[in-house]
């Protein structure tokens, strides 16, 4: 064995925030840039030792189990992808002058302390540290989304803070009711706050108590997961933000958010009298899909359209963990995953494509794939995957998802399909002309970093054709564990 | 526990949610600041409390932190921030104090019948302390949306912050790890909100919320 577990829980922890300070005094950008690159590929490594090394005892603040360890690698590796998507965008950003060397360092820290903060998210064990850690990257966020400081992104950012401040004190107070349903049982202190332990005493909670909990905590970390009708701060932060950001906003932060609904809607499935949390996730599930799917159509800012495009997902993968069951959660697991590659693929593309064409609104930008090849093909098989064509990842996860409902209550079969078919048509109906269409505008070349791009595509494309087993097995006990 | 210690919380607590009322109908910015001042000393007097009759010391930390931080620093901050921005005028709510105040009665009734009822199992105190924070909670919600000024809406916020620190500390032997981010929560939250009030300042010459909703979430 390689380490032991703490040291490794603690590196994952340790090198964004010693980053982070070393980012934030060093003036020169191109230094920091590749601090920020290789920062994130230690933090890579040191998560995919987690599955070598020894696994002891969950401590009160900080566990690894087969659960987290899926979100720590995926996010860590998109972390590091998007890093070296970000080294070549911001030189870019700081050609044309968006961007200064003083707002660079900011950025640097700050991508680096998110990091941290999602990481802590994963890998605590106790609810409150939780909190704090989702808190924190949200804060990091929204100082990032800002950083233009222009008014369209002074309001994304102001809007992203007041309805995620809202969310996080409603999650909060769902908090503090599940410690009040736990402390009688298993007493004052810290330990009705730690996981491990609530999970082994819910089924004596109060159910009554556990259910309120339950709804604010879904409504909290909901209005972070960017369900309808709490998605308002959604679109305009990824429209507005550098768009690395938008990259990690929607590969990543919306899926530690719903890692912490999967959290507690395995608490409540161990408490045999509470209500079911299924029902509630499928309808906010069912309810952003469908009007994230209408809203698809009207959109003219590239950047918007595929902000949406994450409400979609992100409602058919709260709808599948909702259904729970083996395959759904299954189906839901993967898709994440899937989701979280592509869409930060496409951001890359996007990033890139903004900057040559200086726009960001679909009508100015079209046939992509005579002027820029390399992007406009990439853009084309990113969008191609999302809609859910086959042969990629996608296609399968979301053909999971229906076939499992399908099985089980084939009413909800109907709304989601019509959702991913509404979805589907507004996607390709806005890909034609920006990929295929008449060229128009800005030609110039483009020095985009294509290596993150085109691994994550490669990725979703191998996962729709062929899945390893190991990988296939180890997603099956992590839904079984689900619940 | 019954007797004079209880109806002390209970008075506090009761304070608390008199006075969230107070500021739905504040129209004037100075005034609004006051009330909110006199929140957060009510919370500081109750999370005192709730330190001596737990016998838990690290509470009185917090209640340190509301009675410094929340009544004194951030109050005489705001003061200075509206001075220099010059909108010590009315403010614009969206709605009337007419149907604000009714829809906070409706507020609080609703999360006295939630919270009591669920919580018939727990010790009396909590009970009456986690239906308070709910209904803090809830008012400070209201005044966030009855709002358009972001100073007003920020005040709203660290109200509703106020709840969240009764229901931490209501809840018997909560770890101090919750206590703190709370206010560390308020500390970053300030900062943040000064930034953006700053920045706000220099670009629209006005703090008014809807100055930032011509944009109407889609360029043209």
């Amino acid at each position: 064995m390689i380490g032991s577990f703490s040291d490794t829980v603690a590196l994952i922890l340790i090198i964004p925030v010693v980053a982070a300070g070393l980012l934030a005094a060093l003036p020169s950008y191109r230094v920091t840039a590749g601090l920020n690159v290789a920062a994130s590929f230690l933090t890579l490594v040191a998560a995919l030792s987690l599955f070598v090394t020894n696994r002891p005892e969950p401590g009160p603040y900080l566990v690894v189990d087969d659960l987290n360890i899926v979100f720590i690698v995926l996010n860590t590796f998109v972390g590091f992808t998007t890093s070296i998507f970000s080294a070549s965008y911001i030189s870019h950003e700081l050609e044309t002058g968006r961007l200064t060397k003083t707002n660079l360092r900011f950025y640097h820290a700050m991508y680096q302390i998110m990091m941290f903060g999602m990481n802590l998210a994963f890998v605590s064990n106790n609810i409150g540290l939780m909190w704090v850690a989702v808190e924190l990257a949200t804060l990091s966020t929204v100082v990032m989304v800002g950083i233009y400081r222009t008014h369209e992104a002074l309001e994304a950012a102001w809007k992203y803070f007041i309805l995620g401040s809202v969310g996080i004190a409603f999650a909060l107070f769902g908090t503090i009711l599940v410690y009040m349903a736990a402390q009688p049982i298993v007493g004052e202190g810290t330990a009705a706050m730690v996981w491990t332990v609530l999970i082994d005493h819910a089924a004596r909670f109060d159910p009554a108590l556990l259910n309120v909990a339950f709804i604010f905590l879904l409504l909290g970390y909901g209005t972070k997961v960017g369900l309808a009708p709490l998605h308002a701060w959604l679109p305009d932060a990824h429209a507005e933000g550098p768009t690395p950001i938008s990259a990690v906003l929607s590969g990543l932060l919306l899926n530690v958010a719903l890692y912490a609904v999967l959290r507690f809607k395995m608490l409540l499935a161990a408490s045999p009298d509470a209500v079911a949390p299924g029902p509630l996730m499928i309808t906010m599930g069912l309810t952003s899909l469908v009007f994230a799917a209408f809203m698809l159509y009207r959109r003219r800012d590239i950047k918007r359209l595929f902000a949406y495009s994450s409400i979609e997902h992100m409602g058919i993968i709260v709808f599948a963990f909702g259904m729970g069951g083996p395959l759904a959660n299954f189906a839901g697991l993967l898709h994440m995953v899937m989701h979280s590659l592509t869409k930060s693929a496409i951001f890359f593309a996007v990033g890139h494509i903004a900057q040559v064409k200086g726009t960001q609104k679909i009508k100015e930008i079209s046939g992509l794939t005579q002027t820029h090849p390399g992007l406009g093909w990439a853009l084309v098989i990113g969008v191609v995957a999302i809609a859910g064509l086959p042969p990629m990842g996608i296609f399968m996860s979301e053909f999971l998802v229906v076939s499992s409902t399908f099985a089980r209550q084939p009413l909800l079969a109907i709304p989601l399909v019509f959702g991913i078919l509404l979805a589907f048509g507004a996607l390709l109906l806005r890909l034609t002309n920006v990929a295929f269409g008449e060229p128009q505008g800005r030609t110039g070349a483009v020095e985009a970093s294509y290596f993150p791009l085109y691994a994550h595509l490669a990725l979703v494309m191998v996962a729709g054709v062929y899945l390893p087993a190991p990988l296939v097995s180890w997603f099956q006990h992590v839904a079984q564990i689900l619940g | 526990m019954k007797g004079l210690t209880f109806d002390i919380a209970h008075l506090l607590a009761g304070g608390l949610v008199l006075i969230s009322f107070m500021m739905l109908y504040q129209d004037r910015l100075f005034a609004l600041i006051n009330v909110f001042a006199l929140h957060a000393l009510v919370l500081a007097l109750s999370v005192g409390w709730q330190a001596y009759i737990q016998n838990a010391h690290h509470l009185y930390v917090t209640a340190a932190i509301a009675l410094l931080f929340k009544a004194i620093v951030i109050p005489i901050g705001l003061h200075r921030i509206i001075l220099r921005l010059g909108i010590h005028r009315d403010i614009e709510t969206a709605v009337g104090i007419g149907p604000t105040m009714l829809a906070g009665i409706g507020l609080v009734t609703l999360s006295m019948v939630l919270m009591l009822r669920v919580t018939a199992t727990a010790d009396a105190l909590a009970r009456e302390d986690l239906a308070f924070a709910l209904s803090i909670i809830l008012l400070g919600l209201l005044v966030m949306v009855t709002r358009r000024n972001a100073v007003s809406q920020v005040v709203g916020f660290m109200s509703l912050e106020n709840g969240l620190v009764l229901a931490a500390t209501g809840a018997k032997g909560m770890p101090l790890v919750v206590e703190i981010s709370v206010a560390f929560s308020i500390l970053i939250a300030f900062i943040v909100v000064g930034v953006f009030l700053f920045r706000i300042r220099e670009r629209f010459d006005s703090v008014d919320v809807r100055a930032l909703d011509d944009h109407r979430g889609e360029r043209r």
